[in-house]
């Protein structure tokens, strides 16, 4: 009993199952960059989220070409952006980090505070620019180091 | 035009709009680093969508273009990374 199946069609549904897939992971990724509070908590959101959608996307143009050459290709791509993207993240949440970008008031500090204090950022970490809560003449009378992080 | 090219019609919008959303946060990004990672996501939008159209007009050469603009990315941000550390030291 030999069944014809159109593997052309079967290669076609699954590879727009994938692509679908990973545009959704785009677009989440593209609402969690507009939407979050916090620079820190974006870059966290793009750098997963843009990651996977890209590799699902050219793995579902791989699995539509069936060809080896096409195949080898999306690897070198996927594996170049998987290890890439984290590196990048990293060097821009540092550089980040060290110049002083303001922390969302929510966020835990208390592990991170021997990191700033070391390296003598404490004070950057206090100037809540994404809080309006505070008023400015508190911040001035504390000189500028009020612990706004810990009123919110 | 069957249902596999409306698929991928469909998916090339979603990563319009994925574009359009990345070009607010670049438009009001409070800081610097804010613009640097909205570009990472544009390179990553834009990868998405040279590899849709490839699968649309069933012609491979265009995977080149995406490997090439997936190097060209992560230069982009590291140098925009070393150049915001430099610039405020």
């Amino acid at each position: 009993m030999e069944t014809s199946i159109d593997w052309e069609l079967v290669r076609e549904i699954i590879s727009c199952v994938f692509i679908l897939a990973g545009a959704c992971f785009m677009l989440i990724a593209s609402i969690g960059l507009l939407r979050f509070p916090d620079f820190y908590i974006r870059m966290s959101a793009i750098t997963k989220g843009s990651t996977l959608g890209l590799g699902l996307i050219l793995m579902g143009m791989a699995i539509y070409f069936n060809q080896p050459g096409v195949l080898l290709k999306v690897l070198a791509i996927i594996t170049f952006t998987y290890v890439t993207a984290p590196v990048a993240a990293h060097v821009i949440g540092r550089t980040a980090v060290q110049n002083g970008i303001a922390f969302w008031g929510k966020t835990n500090l208390e592990e991170f505070k021997g990191y700033l204090m070391k390296h003598r950022l404490e004070r950057h970490t206090n100037q809540d620019r994404y809080t309006e809560e505070v008023p400015p003449a508190m911040m001035e009378k504390d000189g500028g180091a009020g612990d706004a992080a810990g009123k919110v | 035009m069957s249902i596999f090219q409306i698929t991928l019609i469909v998916g090339i919008v979603m990563q319009s709009v994925c574009l359009l959303l990345t070009a607010i946060r670049f438009a009001i990004g409070p800081t610097l680093p804010d613009r640097v990672t909205a570009f990472d996501l544009f390179v990553a939008n834009v990868i998405g969508i040279i590899v849709i159209f490839t699968e649309l007009t069933n012609n491979e050469d265009f995977i080149d273009v995406a490997m090439i603009l997936s190097l060209f990315g992560f230069l982009g941000s590291i140098s925009f990374a070393y150049y915001i550390m430099r610039i405020t030291k």
